[in-house]
């Protein structure tokens, strides 16, 4: 209960914003792997085909595929279906201009792998001013 | 980050609201990635997506494309008048190709949008070229050019075939980039970045187009984001190969340049591709691993094909003529639909030489501007497409819920003859 832990890392875009992680160890593609009216995964064979980013933070891999990627998560900020914050591992181009037309709060480069600390359902604030991710486990794990 | 006077004059507004936008938006993007400074570039692709209809959903159903570009383009909330743009600046796909609307089903609304899209861009200075291969039609960058383009099938082949310098860019930074002539340098631009990082050793013949394509794709998967280098390759590829096969490793991963030992220009030696290091990986490609690739893009059951689509990314003037020559004197099923498409500047030379008149002849089409995937532009009643590109392979059933074939180019065409399917890998 109230397990609390605090990674520290690169702010990519600032500001704080704090929801119930969505994490996959997978890249995501945002043209033909998303679907940005409701933030859903679509691509065939993802590990989270039919399951929501839309209103959590999303911890992941990295941006794949096209070069409309930022374009896609852009959209789906539009129609508000985009994450409330993002963290991930690979910094590329498609990422780092995603990020910055999602207008959300973004972190990488953190201390420990996000992809092993956090969970599925963990509480997870981003400050990206402070470059500070505090996560609060889950009730009942 | 550094920023010379004129640049920082530009996001202080001296040059407009416009123009201070873009500045902005490339100082926040040159933030998130960590980029120190700004390069100077004179070569835009990119595109005015006004008219994509995946893209209409969100803003209404507004005609004013300066309000539309501000806020797909240049993330601007507030609608901006647009100037007219710095650099040789060329678009990318369009909604369809008004030579072919019918057959495209393309509503009356969607042709006056693609009409408006194009007034606004030769207004402000952008050429329709409406291709995914602008190094196809009077855009072939210099060996060390820096580049702002979109499409990832296109920087792939701009920095590993002509060793032009480009990250694969967005909707928004190559439309910041047309009204600043900057781009972050970051990535690929910086010559040590460029090396090749993991090693394939080719075990097979690679020659025929779908061996170059199933390479990509298989090579892409196992690299994702890395660049790999290929040795061992015993055929020198034409233009129509490795646009395939970088397409390809473009779309199993991000792939953004690859090294050919002994054919790229960056890769004179083995050695030189890279970079005087040991590879990270080093893998073998043979025949086990071409069928792996050609297994995963083969997802259809059903023979009985309804749609072929050819020229992904657009065909070559080579891949156009090879195309009429197979189906000369020939005449396509009733039950299936041939769609081919090259840009628009190729369809002129394919006319002269009686290409058009062949292919359409046999009861296909040869199109331009547009691409079933991102236009949506498809034949009614399609469910099981054919196609002798990887990139379309991977892409029609996600987006357009097509179960496909993947083939030869002589596999899709024998298809479209038959209404029938009997390709295999040889």
């Amino acid at each position: 209960m109230n397990d609390r832990i605090t990674l520290k890392g690169r702010s990519v875009v600032e500001g704080v914003a704090e929801g119930e992680a969505f994490v996959t160890s997978q890249t995501i593609s945002g043209f033909g792997g998303i679907d940005p009216m409701t933030g859903t995964i679509t691509e065939r064979r993802h590990e989270k085909v039919g399951q929501s980013f839309a209103g959590k933070v999303l911890v992941f891999r990295g941006a794949k595929g096209s070069s409309g990627w930022a374009s896609n998560f852009q959209t789906a900020r539009l129609a508000g279906a985009g994450p409330v914050a993002v963290i991930f591992n690979e910094l590329t181009t498609k990422m780092a201009l995603g990020a910055v037309v999602m207008r959300v709060p973004a972190m990488t480069d953190l201390d420990q792998d996000p992809l092993e600390v956090i969970q599925d359902g963990d509480w997870v604030k981003v400050d990206a001013d402070n470059g500070t991710v505090e996560i609060t486990r889950k009730a009942g794990d | 980050m550094h920023l010379t006077d004129h640049e920082k004059a530009m996001l202080d507004g001296a040059e407009g609201a416009a123009v201070q936008q873009a500045m902005s938006l490339l100082c926040r993007y040159s933030k998130a990635l960590g980029a120190e400074r700004l390069v100077e570039t004179n070569n835009v692709c990119g595109g005015s997506v006004g008219s994509l209809p995946n893209r209409r959903k969100v803003f209404g159903d507004t005609d004013d494309f300066d309000a539309i570009f501000s806020l797909m383009n240049l993330d601007s909330d507030e609608p901006l008048e647009i100037p007219r743009v710095k650099t040789m600046a060329y678009k990318l796909i369009e909604a369809g190709d008004p030579d072919y609307f019918d057959q495209q089903r393309v509503s009356e609304r969607a042709q006056e949008l693609i009409g408006k899209n194009a007034a606004f861009c030769d207004r402000i200075g952008i050429q329709r070229c409406n291709t995914c291969t602008p190094y196809q039609v009077g855009n072939i960058p210099t060996f060390g050019e820096h580049l702002a383009w979109m499409e990832s099938s296109a920087i792939v082949y701009a920095n590993s075939v002509i060793g032009a310098r480009g990250n694969v860019e967005g909707a928004q930074s190559t439309a910041a980039a047309m009204l600043t002539a900057r781009i972050p340098y970051w990535g690929l631009h910086i010559p040590e970045n460029r090396h090749g990082t993991h090693l394939f050793e080719v075990e097979c013949e690679v020659d025929d187009m779908m061996h170059w394509g199933l390479m990509g794709y298989y090579i892409g998967e196992v690299v994702q984001e890395e660049s790999p280098v290929v040795a061992g390759l015993s055929h020198q590829p034409s233009l129509r190969k490795v646009k395939h096969f970088g397409a390809a490793a473009a779309t199993s991963g991000g792939v953004e340049m690859y090294h050919l030992v002994g054919m790229t220009p960056e890769a004179p030696t083995l050695e030189a591709a890279l970079g005087r290091k040991q590879p990270v990986e080093t893998y073998v490609f043979g025949r086990k691993e071409m069928q792996t690739a050609y297994d995963h893009l083969n997802c259809a059951t059903d023979p009985n094909v309804d749609f072929i689509m050819l020229g992904c990314p657009h065909a070559s003037i080579e891949q156009v003529g090879i195309v009429a020559n197979l189906l000369e004197g020939k005449r396509i099923s009733e039950n299936t639909q041939l769609w081919m498409f090259t840009p628009k500047a190729l369809k002129a030379h394919a006319d002269r030489m009686g290409y058009t008149k062949t292919i359409e002849g046999a009861g296909g089409y040869l199109m331009s501007d547009s691409c079933p995937a991102l236009s949506r532009v498809y034949p009614e009643g399609v469910k099981v497409a054919a196609t002798d590109s990887c990139k379309q392979a991977h892409y029609l059933p996600a987006t357009l819920g097509f179960d496909t074939w993947f083939g030869t180019v002589e596999d899709c065409v024998q298809a479209a003859i038959d209404g029938r399917w009997s390709g295999r890998l040889q």
